[in-house]
């Protein structure tokens, strides 16, 4: 039996029907069509289905979407601003050669953003440990780090 | 996706029992989901409710007066991130920040990791050592029980049907208290232990203060520093080590406590002390290490863990530097 539930998405108040046994990453995909979010092992290892809830990086595979209920949820397509500007970290992202195949990077992004938007500089250890949970298997992570730096060093 | 269930969002702890009571025992509790949304996906879980804890506030304490107690609910990076625990409890410090990635600490619950009781749980070593004991709600009120009596089994606790893990309870430690927990892994971040060695120790040396003395301490190595003790007689007062991921259950290494209480501690009865703890252990071979490596490494881990201890006791202001190289 589907609920009604409420929630704030980038920005937007929503109001959607879910059925309790979906994930926050099956609505997103596969009811909102949002297909930014990536669905990668579905187990919560890979870090490609990352979203911000009330502020922090969360896999949206183990999220039930229940638990929406009255959050405020930010996914990779809220980064863009209403007329089509990238985010830094996003711009970022392309200016270092940070992607390759791609599939990573909007987890990426999202567990970088989580991370810039609590701290405005970072360390090395910050950064690295902000993608621990976020696997990249093209680029070795020398050029996504570099990415996050240019944006937390503002440089 | 599978089989259907209802998902319950209750406030109280009272609210949630009175659910799992109408499920006929067929509800399954859930609190971060890191464990329980895995196995529903893979089709070990079929259940019938999920009771979400998440939203009650009764289990997301975190008070520092007299002890530590903290609510089952509590995250593993609020507690790996909390300044009073990295000092005072620093082995939960150190096992909640290696559990996973930063998006299950950011919802995974200690409560829910001691519940699933796997013999690898990073935070069951920690609590142990830390004589942490479980406040448990049920239908007659509450009741409280050793962490050492707990754990039963692979995946199998003290709880009764619909009983809820409120949180734990540690005691106050005087001066001269460090712990530390140690994870062995094939790498840094999302793997589970192939071995854990959590350990906590009071010293005092013999007619002086424990602590260090001169500039250099803060950049000698401890072998050093134990050497220059070794003459005063740096007297281990009280001990706890234990062990995950090498019994059914995780375990303390009782024989090896009792051998270092009273002693002055030295590299040499490190060693003994290793050998001990590796004999109480009952490894076996698995897909992330053989039983031979792992009791070779208890040996070793248990001299560490409690240099480690040592170290936080002797220079308490480094324990918020990054991890020694040793």
């Amino acid at each position: 039996m589907k609920k009604e539930i409420t929630f704030t998405l980038n920005n937007e108040k929503i109001m959607v029907e879910a059925d309790p046994k979906w994930t926050l990453l099956y609505l997103l995909r596969d009811v909102l069509e949002m297909t930014g979010t990536k669905e990668g092992c579905g187990y919560g290892e890979c870090g490609a289905c990352t979203v911000i809830i009330d502020g922090k990086a969360v896999n949206s595979c183990l999220y039930p979407v229940m638990e929406a209920e009255g959050r405020n949820i930010v996914t990779i397509e809220g980064l863009m601003s209403r007329d089509g500007e990238l985010d830094p970290l996003q711009k970022a992202f392309i200016d270092e050669g940070a992607v390759q195949c791609g599939f990573c990077i909007p987890g990426m992004i999202m567990s970088a953003k989580a991370l810039l938007d609590g701290k405005k500089d970072p360390t090395d250890e910050d950064i690295k440990e902000s993608i621990e949970g976020n696997l990249c298997r093209c680029t070795g992570y020398v050029k996504i780090i570099d990415a996050i730096k240019s944006v937390a060093g503002g440089r | 996706m599978g089989g259907s269930y209802e998902y319950y969002r209750p406030a109280t702890i009272d609210e949630a029992m009175a659910l799992m009571e109408g499920s006929g025992g067929n509800g399954v509790y859930i609190a971060g989901g890191t464990d329980v949304m895995v196995l529903i996906r893979q089709k070990k879980l079929a259940p019938a409710c999920l009771i979400s804890l998440r939203n009650i506030g009764e289990l997301a304490y975190l008070e520092t007066g007299g002890g530590l107690t903290v609510g089952s609910a509590v995250t593993h990076d609020e507690i790996a991130k909390n300044a009073f625990i990295q000092r005072s409890y620093s082995a939960l410090a150190d096992a909640t920040k290696k559990v996973g990635s930063l998006q299950i600490r950011n919802v995974a619950t200690m409560g829910g990791n001691i519940c699933n009781a796997a013999p690898s749980a990073d935070t069951a070593c920690p609590l142990l050592v830390l004589d942490a004991s479980a406040r448990i709600a049920g239908k007659g009120g509450e009741r409280v029980v050793p962490l050492d009596e707990f754990f039963l089994g692979p995946n199998k606790v003290a709880l009764e049907k619909g009983e809820i893990l409120k949180g734990f309870a540690m005691p106050a430690f005087g001066e001269g208290t460090g712990s530390a927990y140690i994870k062995h892994t094939r790498r840094e971040a999302m793997d589970l232990p192939m071995l854990g060695v959590a350990a906590r120790v009071t010293i005092r040396v013999e007619g002086s203060e424990v602590g260090c003395r001169d500039a250099m301490c803060t950049i000698d190595t401890i072998s050093n520093i134990l050497k220059r003790f070794e003459d005063e007689g740096l007297v281990c007062e009280d001990a706890r080590i234990a062990m995950g991921v090498v019994a059914p259950r995780p375990m303390r290494a009782k024989k090896a406590e009792e051998a270092l209480k009273g002693k002055v501690i030295s590299e040499k009865l490190l060693g003994e002390i290793g050998e001990i703890a590796a004999s109480e252990a009952q490894p076996r071979d698995s897909i992330r290490g053989e039983a031979w490596y792992r009791r070779d490494m208890i040996q070793v881990l248990t001299g560490r863990a409690i240099l480690r201890a040592v170290d936080r006791v002797i220079r308490p202001d480094d324990v918020i530097w990054p991890q020694r190289l040793w």
